[in-house]
């Protein structure tokens, strides 16, 4: 058993109550909630007649169904009309506060919570959705629930959890050029797998990914779970406590900074901590790692070939075979040149400001391929601003990307954001499941948010590496 | 709430196999039928992708076998349920008419989900559970017994080992499956851990 890690320190400082199934009864210093997976969980408070235990420390936005062009309401789409409603009642019976679109701070519920300062080192955190192990790039202990759970933790703000093992993943070296968090994650679901994590929580650690800004460290936390690991996290650091020290609540509140400062500083992993199993991997080999099947863990450097289902171990064989019948890709070639008719760039993974500012680099001066359509959706309405602020916007809209509202948007199609048919994406999300983005034979490629850029202006995945110099006239 | 939760110590009825690794929750349960503010009416659509194509005609998929029709026991691969956590998956199985799952491993919000609502997941190994699936292809109609107290399977003439987590076995064969009355009576506990807590202000 691991012993004197940030896990089991924040474990400790959270337990409650050993259950009689041998569960712990975890409190919960922050539940994040959102529209989609909540309503049910509201719904069975009232059939059991109880109340909102917490309200304060509970948040609410709206995300996965706001249409990220026309945000008018009623919204065109009566379903997610529907789901807006009955969120905007619940919040308002309860007294949650809520980020919603005329608020000026709405956006993804993963990216809105580091925002607000809401997200902090040694907290635990809770949401209705699988990528709330985001979070744990500040230290927290963050990890998604099912919506009877959401029902638990909304009736009394604690949850019954079984305590996982810890392995900690370091990530040695230094990354190159154009290799990005997203690069070091989906390598390292392809070499762990997609169940390798079941069963534990990641404390991601090493020379790269401590040189990682905060958002990098957030996408790498939050795919975690598509490694199999509920949760993911980084030791806090000075580059979170710079990074806290901007957000709204610690602007509002300057004196809790230093408050809370020496409770971040205890739980840091010790040491000589214990850990139940270690893997090291070499960042300085690592290039920009694209997906050619349907599960994250399909993935290949760029310059790799894909592999043939039969070099693969036997259980992964048959998965592999129908991934590439659907992805129409051939084992042996890269995946360069694969060609693609939408460039997403946006998700809970990647949709934050250096993100959206490496893309543009890419962009500028270039503009999207004919046949393609390509999309930058923010991944909060104070990301967007921003970058209005820095004039990406115009970088963007003049190379023919859209420029839409924040949302989840098509990483998983549930607005209006959807694949058509049989198209390809290249996509900044975090699920190239098929069906994933709306169509049910659309193809998805997982890729950084450059590597996003570089496909939209070429029309195929393409190694932003080998891009040219543009020549301004 | 003085509502008795059953005690859940096995599972009975016939099979149905759904072969495959990896088969993820948006695959379950596609993300547009989750527009919805109740889980009432999710049953149709389980693997609805599956199911049918683009004009809406049945395909090749188990669940759509007139055999399979009312199976309650759902036999699967190795990770199964994994990506989102949307507890609509489970939800739209045991609408279906799914009370028990047998597989090699499964994804583990996925499997926290389905004991919420008191749906055992059991595990055992690879060739275990193929031999499982070839036997359901050949006795659609057969029961199959889940013993989730004594970690058994029994079908036809034969019974197998197969592992149920130790809190899963114990929450469901002891009634405690739903836990929301449970930890609302440490209420007082809850109140003293949350003012113990340096971030917790209000």
């Amino acid at each position: 058993m691991s012993e004197g890690t940030l896990y089991d320190k924040v474990w400790e400082e959270h337990t409650v109550s050993e259950l009689p199934t041998g569960q712990t009864q975890l409190f919960c210093g922050l539940h994040l909630i959102h529209e989609v997976t909540s309503p049910q969980a509201f719904g069975m408070l009232q059939e059991r007649d109880l109340e909102v235990a917490y309200p304060n420390r509970t948040h609410a936005t709206v995300d996965h169904i706001v249409p990220t062009s026309d945000q008018s309401r009623p919204f065109r789409d009566d379903a997610a009309e529907e789901m807006m409603a009955e969120l905007e009642q619940n919040v308002r019976d309860a007294g949650i506060n809520f980020s919603d679109p005329t608020s000026g701070e709405q956006g993804i519920v993963h990216v809105i919570g580091p925002e607000k300062g809401l997200t902090q080192p040694g907290m635990t955190i809770v949401c209705g959705d699988s990528h709330t192990s985001t979070h744990g790039a500040f230290g927290a202990l963050a990890f998604g629930i099912g919506t009877s759970q959401i029902r638990d933790v909304l009736a009394t703000q604690t949850v019954a959890m079984e305590k996982k093992k810890v392995r900690k993943i370091e990530v040695t070296g230094e990354l190159g050029p154009g290799v990005e968090a997203k690069d070091v994650i989906l390598e390292i679901i392809r070499r762990l797998g997609t169940e390798g994590g079941v069963g534990y929580v990641y404390e991601y650690a090493g020379e790269a990914i401590e040189n990682l800004d905060m958002e990098g460290r957030m996408s790498i936390c939050n795919m975690s779970i598509e490694g199999g690991a509920r949760a993911g996290y980084v030791n806090p650091d000075e580059t979170t406590y710079d990074w806290l020290k901007e957000t709204e609540y610690f602007e509002e509140n300057p004196e809790r900074f230093d408050e809370l400062k020496p409770y971040w500083e205890s739980i840091r992993s010790d040491e000589d901590a214990e850990y139940d199993d270690v893997v090291t991997i070499d960042g300085s080999e690592l290039e920009p790692v694209v997906t050619w099947g349907t599960t994250p863990g399909q993935g290949v450097g760029i310059t790799q070939p894909i592999p043939a289902p039969e070099d693969l171990p036997e259980e992964k064989q048959d998965t592999a075979r129908m991934a590439q019948e659907h992805m129409g890709v051939t084992p042996g070639e890269t995946m360069q040149g694969y060609e693609i008719d939408v460039a997403f760039l946006g998700s809970c993974t990647n949709a934050r400001m250096p993100d959206l500012r490496r893309a543009a680099e890419v962009v500028k001066g270039r503009q999207v391929a004919d046949s393609v359509r390509a999309m930058v959706v923010p991944g909060s309405q104070r990301v967007k601003a921003a970058a209005e602020a820095e004039g990406l916007d115009e970088i963007f809209k003049d190379a023919g990307f859209e420029w839409r509202e924040a949302g989840c948007s098509m990483c998983l199609g549930m607005n209006e954001d959807q694949l058509e048919g049989d198209e390809a994406s290249a996509s900044s999300s975090n699920r190239n499941f098929i069906g994933r983005q709306g169509s049910k034979d659309g193809r998805t490629v997982l890729m950084n948010p450059r590597m996003v850029a570089a496909a939209a202006v070429t029309g195929e995945v393409t190694d932003v590496r080998e891009l040219k110099e543009v020549t301004t006239a | 709430m003085t509502d008795e939760i059953p005690e859940i110590d096995s599972a009975f009825g016939s099979g149905v196999p759904i072969r495959g690794n990896d088969i993820d929750t948006d695959q379950i349960i596609p993300a547009r039928f989750m527009k919805v503010v109740t889980f009432d009416g999710l049953g149709e659509f389980a693997f609805f992708d599956q199911r049918y194509d683009e004009n809406d005609e049945p395909k090749d998929h188990p669940l759509n076998e007139p055999q399979f029709q009312d199976a309650a026991i759902m036999v699967v691969n190795a990770n199964f349920g994994c990506g989102s956590s949307r507890e609509h998956a489970p939800q739209a199985l045991m609408r279906w008419g799914i009370d028990a799952i047998i597989g090699e491993s499964f994804a583990e919000i996925f499997a926290g989900n389905c004991l919420a609502l008191g749906i055992p997941t059991v595990t055992a190994d690879h060739d275990t559970i193929t031999e499982l699936q070839d036997w359901v292809d050949e006795h659609p109609d057969a029961d199959i017994d889940v013993d989730v107290e004594n970690e058994t399977v029994t079908y036809g003439e034969k019974t197998v080992d197969v592992t149920v987590d130790d809190a899963q076995r114990k929450a469901l064969t002891e009634g405690v499956w739903d836990t929301t009355a449970l930890m609302k009576s440490n209420a007082d506990a809850v109140a003293e851990k949350a003012a113990s807590l340096p971030y917790v202000d209000d």
